[in-house]
């Protein structure tokens, strides 16, 4: 017998002009694990922080096991029985797990019997669930998956019957997910309601029993998971039919183009990041970087693009040396040389989010020709070259004269995308291409760069996302700790496989 | 024996200069561990050291000049709050207004009120606090090295010596050992981390505010109704930042705080001591650089010895719920 164990009516929530939440009806059934599916600012975390009581619903009522109640701060959601797991973890970085755990419920005002107690009850919570969590640790030295976990370990102390989580997945291994999945599924069988908010079908079809699907602040439709399939879901979530998998022709692999020899790159902090790596690209051929994030991707391509000083080892680009130690070329003496880079962190290296997206659009190129003439810029000619690129590249909206900081993460990395494709490069490096971008833009951002490679171009892409590796990469070199610790070619390769690299394993 | 009397009445007014120092370090510690940076405890400590001699004055009892201190210091930390956690404005420009309005403000009243720009009238013996002998003291003198201890280093000093140095392990227990404490700290390093344990953040800031207005109005207390007997313009003489550059040497930790405002109030004795002293070989020391000696530490310490001082995660950062 399946009875609501959460039932929302008619949830408006406006932010400024954004109507994030409009009219959403929402029931989900005591005992299930319950998807939300949706893009990125569909409003998926926004109705669920409503129901966490962290932001406050402008109409609408909110139901827990048939009785209406009132949200007025995460307390009362607490203390109804809803628990959440942020995508950002809300936990206290130099505090222990148990200080963690204990915040705001310590029960007592001055420490004594009550943190011996709850010391004992955590202990055996965490014997039921095969936690095997040290309580005393500090936060700051526990793994993202451990993290997580004492997220999870918080919402069971203080009582939740219903579990939201938040994008869990984003920054997980394909082991720790399994891990996680594992928790989850054993939670659902104690009798626990799980809320999977996700962007990631394949998460929907493998664990839940129930989806909503969530488009632009609307609920769009909600079905049994057995009766759907990935196609249908990413058809709702976008509101048209999806290319899930790029086509990616044959293409006869030319000459290296791109080449480093045992390169070691340092951080600010000087720490060695990237460790003795050996990579080369050939034009016509897409090369993929898997590996969980802060694993060196990042220094790597900084070191590539001519940002960072490498420690030693040396990179050539045709044959010729373009960085050694304290000697390199920089960006724009790359650029010249047919080199372009899609930074990973878009809004902090790619684009001045405080420009118009014309300039943006132009940026790095602005002291060329038809752009400008004599150091003075020519503004028909930018906004002309501006409204053709973007129908082009489909960035909307088209509005050369909007701040940059308006348009969406798919958006934006269009704009980034038409500026450095248009030149033509020879090579291209591009770090997280999707990153925080929804379905339809991730889409039309990979067919572009499959067109680039068919062109002849050599890519190399560094994301965390595996799904998007596979699917755009010839060759596959996985980072670990700062080295390569597998290459692959992608065709005899299995997620498994690369995630037990991914991982560190290496038999 | 000289020296030893000479060790003795140098570590006595050690203790006595560090005392506001202490008491500004205790209520740095409550502001900035929650998150709110407060360079405005020497406006403060100023601020307290006016009304503490205005209202002993008036009022003939300096508890109740204390009392006034404390409201109105509580309510300049509360002003502090409003501009920077509820309005969420820059904490640093808010501190500065406060420093700035306060040196006017002193000088200003006591000019209109006593006739005099910057000086409150003397206060006679029973408007202002006295030294504290401990029972005793005199019995005991002679007794060697306790004796000295207890008649001439621990006894004969103003309350708010002691008052000082008890406040370093209670504030050290509310830190650590309180709930209050726990929520105090998890504040200052992950607001958000507190807002989804259902604790009302911008409550917690205003009460570790309130805390650091009770304490700072001590530290002004005893410059004017203590070891001074009146108000005179900017008599905190950067004692809030001097307390303010020990906090962080102590790494926002009561114990570690103490230990660099004794060092700070060492140094100030000393160069008291130091100077016209003739120094073998050297001669005479110029009082200016004498004096300049406890910020040249300042300086030294902060710039090389302390390794790096870790500032509470989300300090300085109003803390915005929705986007």
């Amino acid at each position: 017998m399946v009875s609501p164990i959460l039932e929302l009516k008619n949830i408006n929530k406006s932010f400024g002009h954004v109507h994030a939440n409009k009219d959403i009806n929402l029931t989900i059934n005591k005992g299930t694990i319950h998807g939300i599916i949706g893009e990125n600012g569909a409003g998926k975390s926004t109705l669920m922080s409503i129901v966490f009581g962290l932001y406050q619903a402008n109409s609408g009522s909110i139901k827990v096991n048939g009785n209406e109640i009132k949200l007025r701060s995460p307390k009362d959601s607490i203390i109804n029985g809803i628990g959440m797991v942020h995508q950002h973890f809300m936990l206290v970085e130099n505090f222990t797990v148990l200080e963690n755990i204990i915040l705001g419920f310590e029960g007592e005002t001055v420490f004594g019997e009550k943190l011996k107690k709850a010391k004992k009850d955590l202990k055996k919570l965490c014997e039921t669930y095969n936690f095997n969590i040290d309580l005393d640790a500090t936060i700051s030295d526990l793994s993202v998956g451990f993290r997580q976990r004492v997220e999870i370990l918080k919402s069971l102390y203080r009582g939740a019957e219903i579990l939201i989580l938040d994008e869990p997945t984003g920054v997980l291994t394909p082991q720790e997910v399994d891990e996680l999945f594992k928790i989850l599924r054993s939670l659902k069988d104690e009798g626990k309601t799980i809320v999977l908010i996700t962007h990631k079908l394949i998460e929907i079809m493998d664990l839940t029993s129930e989806v909503s699907v969530m488009r632009q602040g609307e609920m769009v439709g909600h079905t049994r998971t057995e009766n759907t399939n990935k196609e249908k879901l990413a058809e709702m979530m976008v509101g048209r039919s999806v290319l899930l998998r790029v086509d990616k022709p044959e293409v006869e692999k030319g000459e290296t183009v791109f080449k480093v020899k045992d390169l070691t790159v340092k951080d600010d902090l000087d720490v060695i990041r990237v460790k003795n790596v050996n990579l080369e690209i050939c034009s016509g051929e897409i090369l993929g970087i898997a590996g969980v994030t802060g694993n060196g991707q990042t220094e790597l391509l900084e070191a590539l693009s001519g940002i960072r000083n490498v420690e030693s080892g040396n990179i050539e680009l045709f044959g010729e040396t373009i960085s050694q130690k304290d000697n390199y070329l920089n960006p724009r003496m790359l650029k010249e040389k047919g080199l372009a880079h899609v930074p990973e962190d878009r809004q902090r290296m790619g684009l001045v989010t405080d420009f118009k997206a014309y300039e943006n659009l132009i940026f790095g190129y602005h002291d060329q020709e038809p752009y400008s003439k004599s150091s003075i810029l020519n503004h028909k000619e930018i906004i002309e070259y501006s409204n053709k690129v973007m129908k082009e590249y489909d960035v909307r909206p088209s509005s050369p004269n909007l701040l940059t900081s308006n348009f969406s993460g798919g958006n934006q990395q269009k704009i980034i995308l038409s500026r450095e494709l248009n030149e033509k490069p020879k090579v291209l490096l591009v770090g997280q291409p999707t990153r925080g971008v929804d379905i339809g833009a991730i889409e039309f951002i990979h067919q572009r760069l499959i067109d680039m490679r068919n062109k002849g171009a050599a890519i190399l892409v560094a994301s965390v996302e595996l799904e998007e590796v596979l699917s755009l990469s010839d060759r596959i070199i996985v980072m670990f700790d700062g080295k390569i610790v597998g290459e692959k070619i992608n065709k005899n390769v299995t997620d498994r496989e690369l995630g037990l690299l991914m991982a560190g394993v290496t038999e | 024996m000289e020296f030893v009397s000479d060790l003795a009445s140098l570590i006595n007014s050690t203790l006595r200069i560090s005392t506001p120092l202490v008491f500004a370090a205790m209520a740095g510690i409550f502001a900035e561990r929650s998150g709110v940076i407060d360079f405005s405890l020497e406006g403060k400590m100023l601020m307290a050291a006016f009304v503490a001699a205005v209202c002993s004055y008036y009022f003939g009892n300096p508890w109740i000049g204390l009392l006034m201190a404390i409201i109105v210091c509580v309510s300049l930390s509360m002003l502090h709050g409003f501009a920077s956690v509820t309005h969420k404005g820059d904490q640093v420009v808010s501190c500065v207004a406060i420093n700035i309005l306060i040196i006017g403000l002193t000088t200003a009243l006591a000019a209109a009120w006593f006739g005099q720009a910057g000086l409150t009238p003397t206060l006679t013996q029973e408007q202002r606090f006295l030294e504290v002998n401990l029972p005793f003291a005199e019995n005991l003198r002679d007794i060697p090295i306790i004796g000295t201890i207890y008649s001439d280093i621990l006894s004969g000093h103003y309350i708010f010596v002691y008052f000082a140095y008890i406040s370093v392990p209670i504030v050290y227990w509310i830190v650590f050992k309180t709930s209050f404490g726990l929520r105090l700290r998890a504040v200052g390093e992950n607001p958000s981390a507190v807002d989804t344990a259902g604790i009302n953040v911008f409550a917690m800031r205003y009460k570790a505010l309130a805390v650091n207005g009770i304490l700072i109005a001590f530290a002004g207390a005893h410059l004017s109704t203590a070891v001074n007997a009146n108000f005179f313009r900017e008599m905190s003489a950067g004692r809030g930042y001097l307390a303010l550059a020990a906090m962080i040497f102590g790494k926002w930790h009561p114990k570690t705080a103490l230990i660099a405002c004794l060092l700070f109030g060492f140094t100030d004795a000393l160069q008291i001591r130091l100077q016209g002293v003739e120094i073998p070989t050297i001669g005479e020391i110029p009082v200016q650089l004498i004096q300049a000696l406890p910020y040249i530490l300042t300086v030294v310490l902060l710039a090389g010895f302390v390794g790096k001082a870790i500032a509470p995660n989300a300090i300085g950062q109003p803390y915005i719920k929705e986007r």
